[in-house]
């Protein structure tokens, strides 16, 4: 049998080829990382079932309404003001009485800490408010309660709340601080 | 006396090209594992609002997308906002059943991980995503994510 030299394949245009996959990649697909806020929906309501009774100071109420105006604890407000007004609230530092019940309680992993009760932060907004407005009023709340996570971690474990590497220092946080957001059942008040 | 003739360049030198294939190759790679596919066009308008306080989306596998905004044809569709789902246009009461063939088509022990993406154009009024948001209480899909551009700081001044 004769041995014949193996035959060189041309390899010139395996560049173009995978030059064309690469451009239909490029073209078909997406890379920008998906940020968002995210939240809990609460169950739908259970008609026979009586809403829980809340003590007027343990409530932080902020209405929208149609024109993007705000509305905190009965006092006309402003978006500017809304994340110190939420973070007095969540923390009450000088025991206030119209402000939320402090108690002081072990939390596992952080000693004893000063927690408020049972604060709920109520908002509610109207059907013509701006989604923009709404994501802001969210922006500010969400704001609060991490600036009070990077407070309190930071007097535990010296660094911030995103910075913590230990799964459960975060979760021992996030029982201190909860995200007490609840969302009143919409209501049509005034349209535009 | 030139005894060693100084070589003459001729022409340019090739360069040897055959690794190329092979960079070109490992790019594209790197590109199908980091990339996923678009899934759909859309039909509506969407940027979405500014915030702040903003938290990646993981396992993108397991989010499932509702677009809100005003039609990118307003000639053929009008200026009222509307409901994406998919790849058409949908009403409030299709949601439902959008929720239920999105459970489906995800592995049963995923299931309950699965979050939904409001994906909402920030001049949209909160009346038709306040109904969406009902909707969604109604068929159980209690995850979700507002989406929002990341910015450093919140300019109040343009929110009125």
């Amino acid at each position: 049998m004769s041995k014949r030299p193996t035959q060189e394949i041309n390899a010139g245009s395996m560049a173009d080829i995978a030059f064309l996959l690469l451009i239909f990649f490029l073209v078909t697909t997406t890379m920008d990382v998906d940020t968002g806020i995210s939240r809990k929906l609460p169950p739908p309501l259970d008609d026979q079932e009586p809403p829980p009774k809340i003590n007027e100071r343990n409530i932080f109420t902020v209405l929208v309404n149609s024109r993007d105006r705000l509305m905190v604890e009965g006092k006309p407000s402003d978006i500017s003001m809304l994340r110190a007004q939420a973070k007095e609230f969540m923390s009450n530092p000088r025991n206030a009485t119209n402000l939320p019940e402090m108690v002081t309680k072990e939390i596992p992993g952080l000693g004893i800490v000063t927690v408020p009760k049972s604060a709920v932060i109520s908002l509610k907004n109207d059907r013509g408010t701006s989604y923009k407005m709404y994501i802001a009023v969210q922006n500010e709340l969400a704001a609060a309660i991490n600036e009070l996570r990077d407070e309190l971690s930071m007097e535990k474990f010296g660094r911030k709340y995103k910075e913590l590497i230990n799964e459960d220092d975060k979760k021992s946080i996030q029982d201190a601080i909860p995200v007490p957001i609840s969302e009143a059942e919409p209501e049509d008040i005034g349209d535009r | 006396m030139a005894r060693f003739k100084k070589e003459k360049k001729s022409g340019v030198q090739k360069i040897n090209t055959s690794s190329l294939p092979d960079i070109i190759f490992m790019l594209l790679f790197f590109f199908m594992v980091t990339t996923v596919m678009r899934e759909v066009t859309l039909i509506v308008k969407i940027k979405p609002p500014e915030a702040t306080e903003v938290a990646k989306l993981e396992r993108k596998s397991l989010v499932s997308y509702i677009y809100i905004g005003v039609p990118t044809k307003v000639g053929l569709y009008g200026t009222k906002p509307r409901i994406q789902l998919n790849d058409q246009f949908a009403e409030v009461d299709n949601i439902p059943a959008f929720i239920t063939s999105e459970r489906q088509a995800r592995d049963e022990a995923d299931r309950r991980y699965i979050t939904t993406s409001l994906k909402v154009d920030q001049d949209i009024r909160m009346g038709i995503v306040t109904d969406v948001k009902q909707e969604l209480r109604k068929s159980g899909a209690y995850k979700i994510n507002y989406s929002t551009r990341k910015v450093g700081k919140l300019s109040y001044g343009n929110l009125y």
